[in-house]
């Protein structure tokens, strides 16, 4: 391609790097500023995640949410995922039809959904103590219970989808070939796969991980002031008490963790494949 | 061979697993509708008979209306501004098809992963210092920054499948760069931006932490009004807007469906046509 050919194409990229650059990367560099000098120059505000005690709790809870939540997804995403590509055209359709349709709807509505069944006078308890089964009602939100519910929920279609997409690959041949040397079903199916299918497996895990750290809008409405991650705790720690060195610190730490998280996985697996960029 | 009765034992565990999944996940959905429909003033299902009053509520009401209103306006301003600069990435990215390219598109992917609570602090700090708080400028600004990686993964997708040798045919035939997007590159990947331009307004119509940070009286987005009535005392009418996007989805996902049906069908006449 000619040089001026190629000015031409850097020419349609620029618009769009500029505005990020401006508008997105130098604030994010500015809380990361912030975080280091603000009330004064130096890393004291970093010193509160050693020293004080009610962050390390926040950040346990954050991790602890983060980690169950990321077991469930994965686990139960797999299962949908292996069905569909095992079952026909016709139930798989349906079965693809439910995930699009969670995935495309309204976060806030789907919390909204889950706050009414769930709590105190919510459906369930209403429900279930009409049929006599229970008199007290049972405290499924405003507590870890409920959080993880939401975020299960939220994170399913982003489990089920790159699962599904690397299953699709799989040559069914290679476990019937397996099954025919005389392997059982569950050693077929653990030993060829279960590897074939962990690609996809990866993905999703980091996926769901890395988007549950962050995640702001289910634990802050289904947490009800009692979970309270770290997402939160920044937005808390910046409107109430608009302790900026603090919240800044916060938001950037979580911004590491998230990039550390990333950057160790990227040692195992393509990211870019990840996040579809490919 | 003969079917071993442990793996049609275990098939259907696993299958009755994966509905009970499914059913999880559509479950709020389903129980949502007939909520909607209540003729208590608080959430519940219908107890005598289907009422709409909440639906009334949600057309008589003004907050209800402007917030619809206001939510509309920026999700699709950011939606044009994000597809037009996003599709301009792309492309230039897919053409120049360097490292440095390569690095371009992986570093617009950036708001996927940066957690919402962050950008929304560092676009409050920033949003300040430009004066555009609590404006549709600063809003619409926002949602356009986080909506370009999903407009340049779905163009660049469709790009992928694109044959490079149509586009250097159009430039030995004499078209010029603009002409040569213009009518040889954009028709192909209509669909890629089409899914593109799905995702920047779901995202921007959605966006509540942002929203929350950025904006407070003259900008007030649906999300906004929900997560207001969520705190408050949960009013019934929010059951009523989610039934209402529960049935846009419903529709816009049917429609993908049927269209994505009849490209296959017509691929396949067209595919007999030829061989016969």
């Amino acid at each position: 391609m000619h040089a001026s050919l190629r000015r031409v194409y850097w020419w349609l990229i620029a618009p769009a790097v500029l505005l990020m650059l401006v508008f997105y990367i130098y604030p994010l560099i500015q809380v990361l500023w912030i975080s280091v000098t603000d009330p004064v120059p130096g890393l004291g505000n970093y010193s509160e995640l050693i020293d004080r005690a009610l962050i390390h709790r926040i950040w346990m809870t954050t991790i602890r949410v983060c980690v169950i939540t990321t077991a469930i997804t994965v686990v139960a995403g797999y299962i949908v995922a292996y069905t569909m590509a095992q079952v026909g055209e016709r139930q798989r359709t349906w079965m693809m039809f439910c995930v699009l349709l969670t995935f495309w709807l309204s976060v806030l509505i789907r919390a909204f959904a889950w706050v009414m069944l769930l709590r105190t006078q919510g459906l369930i308890n209403t429900g279930l103590q009409e049929l006599g089964l229970i008199d007290q009602p049972l405290r499924l939100v405003r507590n870890e219970f409920g959080v993880i519910v939401g975020m299960v929920h939220f994170m399913l279609p982003l489990a089920v989808l790159p699962i599904y997409s690397n299953m699709t690959g799989i040559q069914e041949r290679l476990v019937s070939a397996a099954r025919g040397l005389g392997a059982s079903p569950w050693v077929a199916f653990k030993d060829v796969y279960l590897p074939l299918s962990k690609p996809g497996l990866i993905s999703a895990t980091i996926l769901v991980f890395v988007f549950s750290l962050g995640f702001f809008i289910t634990p802050a409405l289904l947490g009800g002031g009692k979970v309270v991650m770290i997402s939160e705790y920044i937005q808390v720690s910046f409107e109430e008490t608009l302790r900026w060195g603090q919240a800044t610190m916060l938001a950037s730490t979580l911004l590491f963790s998230v990039f550390l998280s990333l950057a160790l996985v990227a040692r195992f697996v393509d990211l870019k494949k990840v996040f579809g960029a490919r | 061979m003969k079917k071993d009765p442990r793996v049609v034992f275990g098939r259907c565990v696993v299958y009755g697993l994966a509905w009970t999944v499914l059913a999880f996940l559509v479950l709020p959905m389903i129980i949502v509708v007939p909520v909607s429909f209540t003729d208590q003033y608080y959430l519940s299902l219908p107890k005598e008979e289907l009422s709409l009053q909440h639906y009334a509520a949600f057309f008589e009401k003004e907050i209800w209306l402007a917030a619809t209103l206001d939510s509309v306006i920026v999700a699709t301003f950011s939606t044009v501004m994000a597809l037009l600069l996003g599709t301009l990435c792309a492309i230039g990215c897919w053409r120049l098809a360097s490292n440095a390219a390569e690095s371009v598109r992986t570093f617009m992917l950036t708001p996927i992963i940066v957690p919402t609570i962050v950008q929304a602090l560092a676009m409050y700090r920033f949003w300040i210092d430009l004066g555009i708080m609590d404006t549709y400028f600063g809003l619409i600004l926002a949602h356009t920054l986080i909506a370009i990686p999903y407009v340049v993964i779905t163009v660049s997708a469709s790009l992928a499948n694109f044959d490079v040798r149509l586009e250097q045919a159009s430039r030995n035939l004499g078209a010029s760069t603009s002409q040569t997007i213009r009518w040889v590159i954009l028709p192909s990947i209509v669909p890629g931006m089409l899914s593109g331009a799905l995702f920047a307004f779901t995202i921007s119509f959605d966006e509540i932490v942002v929203a929350l940070f950025i904006t407070s009286r003259n900008v007030y987005t649906l999300p906004k009004r929900i997560w207001d009535g969520i705190q408050d005392h949960l009013d019934p009418t929010i059951a009523s807007i989610a039934t209402m996007l529960i049935a846009v989805t419903l529709a816009l996902l049917l429609t993908e469906l049927w269209a994505r049906q009849r490209r296959r069908a017509r691929l396949t006449a067209r595919i007999e046509a030829g061989e016969g």
